[in-house]
């Protein structure tokens, strides 16, 4: 396993993990004795706890994965941290405009933060409609609120939600869109599909990458070069009518789970392709070294040298690449989405929320549409970030 | 050099069998076929077809065949007629709308590869001359963000920017007056009045990765001795740049087309979708949504077959440009 990268075979390597530790130790600050524990614990250490100290000293990929980590719970459990349900609409506030929070009321008193009602008030000049905060009306915002009741995680009924106010006051964080529906909330809900379509698209790349870059290194020949044909192919053609193409295929009547698997499935056939060729030239750059020669004359299968005895070898870098390819399939989904391929209404991703902002008048008059923008750019680049700091981590030559 | 050519041309005619293949594959996918559409049409507009008439029109368009068959049909006019089939939204053939489309849409990716060069060779070059400068890390920022924001976001964003702050709209190519007007020297200035924000879009996310490959290369190659003995020699430090170094940094230039290619085409569609551009992208979301799948196939058909012989002839100007690569 992992080990067999670590564990000091000649005096070179040793002398190595040595260096190594010292470098590390070097850089830990702390009293005499921890740093004693530290340096005994890094001469045992093994590649992935190694890995783990550089990635600690990153600090950039460490906040952008507590912030991911923050974003994927917010997502799943989306009923909770959105004040209000996906679809819930508020007739009266058709395109409000987002909250904006007092802490100050009119007489000059302090308050627990709130927020003012709205009203619909005719402009007399310009005779368009828009709200204007009606002082006499507070509503406070508390946290875990009864709210709408909903089914959290599908089963568990609730209807506490982080944050709210009393019912007739609803508060807006980033504005309502054209049917008066909360626009953060729905952010929210969307993070699900967007967020999570990531993570099963990269599994199934995972997988094809996996099989068939394992099974072109390995055997070599023919099948090597055909599957280096087909990638070399999938790599040079163009990606997006391809989606277009084949999202074509997906039948309207389908609901948001069928939708959401098919363009999973849509994005990872096309986005395989660089995990196999990184899986390719990692074994055949390990397939001629000693222990998997003696694997192979204790007549070890094929397939269990690729899976027990190559692939651990370097499950970091596969780690990595995973991470990198993240972004791109939150991008393509988007982007399907966004074009109206993807998941439609009534569910939600970011690209979805994007279709209303289409429309460039629309936007003049309610900016905040564009908010979903904001999601999608935080995420892509703190996956790029997370990224960057695993690359570093496991790349074992890195300053 | 000729036998290197010879060697990838070959190469290229598996390529474009799959490329027709999959487009194929594309066509046949969604459920029904193209007499399914057409009667589906006639009975829209209170007509009706019978059986017999409809096995007629299926033995018309070979569609009784088994699907080998048809592919072959398929792809036999194609190649020996440049018939691509009806588009029956349009009720035009859709090879006529291909040629309509497909050139604007070369036109400005490769306008737009142009101007990615025109951003990123200067600025590659300045962040590996200052390394670890306040202009290198901006710079380095910068292309980290390019590579994060989708095209059709960064597109959004700009026309909406534009709109906010001079009210112009910059969609379309032209402005109705000079829609058909002919060429003259009043509507080229209107074309660059409306094209600039898609090339700038569309050079976004490109000059970012060819600025991080450019800086890596030329930084590669600043190290090597040849460097140190020009200086040596006492060459102006100009000329020790301009005339070495850069020399063989710039051939990721050329080698960078093939993936350039690819997604400045996809982006193309996108970004027309968003800017209104009259190319290949709205007409072939239009003609996926209502399963125009002649037209849709026929898109996929040439806009992958240009970006593989696009990717072909970057190649060659490699091996041209660099011998090192012909000899392997």
């Amino acid at each position: 396993m992992a080990n067999t990268l670590t564990t000091p075979t000649s005096g070179a390597s040793e002398g190595y993990v040595n260096r190594r530790s010292k470098e590390m130790l070097d850089r830990f600050r702390g009293t005499r004795g921890k740093r004693q524990k530290m340096a005994e614990h890094l001469l045992e250490a093994s590649q992935y706890q190694l890995m783990l100290v550089k990635f600690r000293k990153h600090l950039l990929a460490n906040i952008s994965f507590w912030v991911l980590l923050v974003m994927y719970i917010m997502a799943t459990f989306a009923d909770f941290f959105a004040p209000y349900g996906v679809v819930t609409r508020f007739s009266d506030l058709v395109y409000a405009t987002p909250a904006t929070i007092h802490i100050m009321d009119e007489q000059g008193n302090f308050h627990l933060p709130f927020i003012y009602d709205r009203v619909s008030k005719l402009n007399e000049t310009t005779y368009t409609y828009s709200f204007v905060e009606d002082t006499s009306q507070r509503f406070s915002i508390q946290f875990f609120v009864h709210g709408e009741p909903y089914q959290l995680l599908g089963f568990i009924p609730m209807d506490i939600h982080l944050f709210g106010t009393a019912a007739k006051g609803p508060v807006f964080l980033m504005g309502a869109d054209n049917l008066g529906r909360d626009v953060f909330s729905r952010i929210v809900f969307g993070a699900r599909v967007s967020l999570f379509i990531g993570l099963g698209g990269v599994m199934i790349s995972f997988f094809l990458g996996i099989l068939l870059g394992g099974i072109s290194g390995f055997f070599g020949g023919t099948v090597d070069l055909l599957i280096q044909r087909l990638i070399e192919f999938i790599i040079s053609v163009p990606q997006i009518p391809l989606w277009m193409g084949l999202s074509a295929a997906i039948p309207i009547n389908w609901n948001g789970i069928q939708k959401f698997l098919a363009i999973t499935l849509i994005l990872s056939l096309v986005g395989w392709t660089g995990l196999a060729r990184v899986v390719r030239g990692k074994i055949i750059s390990l397939r001629e070294e000693d222990y998997v020669t003696a694997a192979r004359i204790s007549s070890a299968s094929d397939m269990a040298i690729i899976f027990r005895h190559l692939l651990p070898g370097f499950t970091s870098y596969l780690i990595v690449s995973i991470t990198i390819s993240i972004p791109g399939m939150i991008l393509g989904e988007t982007t399907l989405s966004f074009l109206g391929l993807g998941i439609t209404a009534p569910n939600v991703s970011w690209g979805a929320l994007l279709q209303q902002a289409q429309d460039v008048t629309v936007l003049g008059h309610y900016p905040w549409l564009l908010y979903p923008c904001a999601a999608i750019i935080l995420a892509v680049v703190l996956f790029n970030f997370l990224g960057d700091g695993l690359r570093d981590a496991a790349d074992p030559y890195s300053r | 050099m000729l036998k290197f050519i010879v060697r990838r041309v070959l190469i290229l005619i598996p390529l474009l069998v799959m490329v027709s293949i999959v487009a194929f594959v594309i066509i046949q996918l969604p459920p029904g076929n193209y007499v399914d559409n057409l009667i589906q049409n006639l009975e829209l507009q209170g007509g009706s077809v019978n059986a017999a008439q409809k096995a007629a029109l299926e033995r018309q368009y070979g569609l009784n065949q088994p699907v080998l068959v048809q592919y072959f049909i398929w792809i036999g006019k194609i190649v020996l007629h440049g018939d691509f089939g009806n588009s029956f939204k349009y009720g035009r053939p859709v090879a006529d709308l291909l040629g309509e489309r497909i050139p604007r849409t070369i036109a400005i990716s490769l306008a737009a590869m142009v101007v990615t060069w025109i951003v990123a060779i200067p600025i590659g070059i300045l962040s590996a001359l200052k390394r670890y400068t306040v202009w290198d890390y901006f710079f380095t920022f910068l292309s980290f963000l390019g590579l994060s924001i989708p095209a059709f976001l960064l597109a959004l964003v700009l026309l909406f920017a534009v709109f906010t702050s001079t009210g112009y709209m910059t969609t379309g190519l032209f402005s109705p007056q000079y829609q058909d007007a002919p060429w003259s020297i009043a509507k080229f200035l209107d074309l660059m009045h409306n094209v600039w924000l898609p090339l700038v879009v569309l050079s976004v996310t490109g000059s970012a990765g060819l600025i991080r490959v450019l800086r890596a290369s030329l930084l590669d190659e600043l190290k090597k001795q040849y460097v140190t003995t020009a200086r040596a020699k006492g060459l102006p430090e100009w000329k020790v740049i301009l005339e070495y170094p850069i020399r063989i940094a710039i051939n990721p230039i050329i080698s960078t087309i093939g993936w350039m290619l690819p997604a400045l085409v996809g982006g193309e569609l996108v970004v027309s979708k968003v800017l209104n551009l009259p190319t290949v992208g709205p007409m072939m979301l239009d003609a996926v949504i209502s399963q125009d799948m002649y037209l849709a196939g026929g898109f996929v058909l040439i806009l992958c077959s240009l970006t593989i012989i696009g990717t072909l002839i970057s190649d060659i100007l490699l091996a041209w440009a660099d011998p090192r690569i012909r000899l392997e």
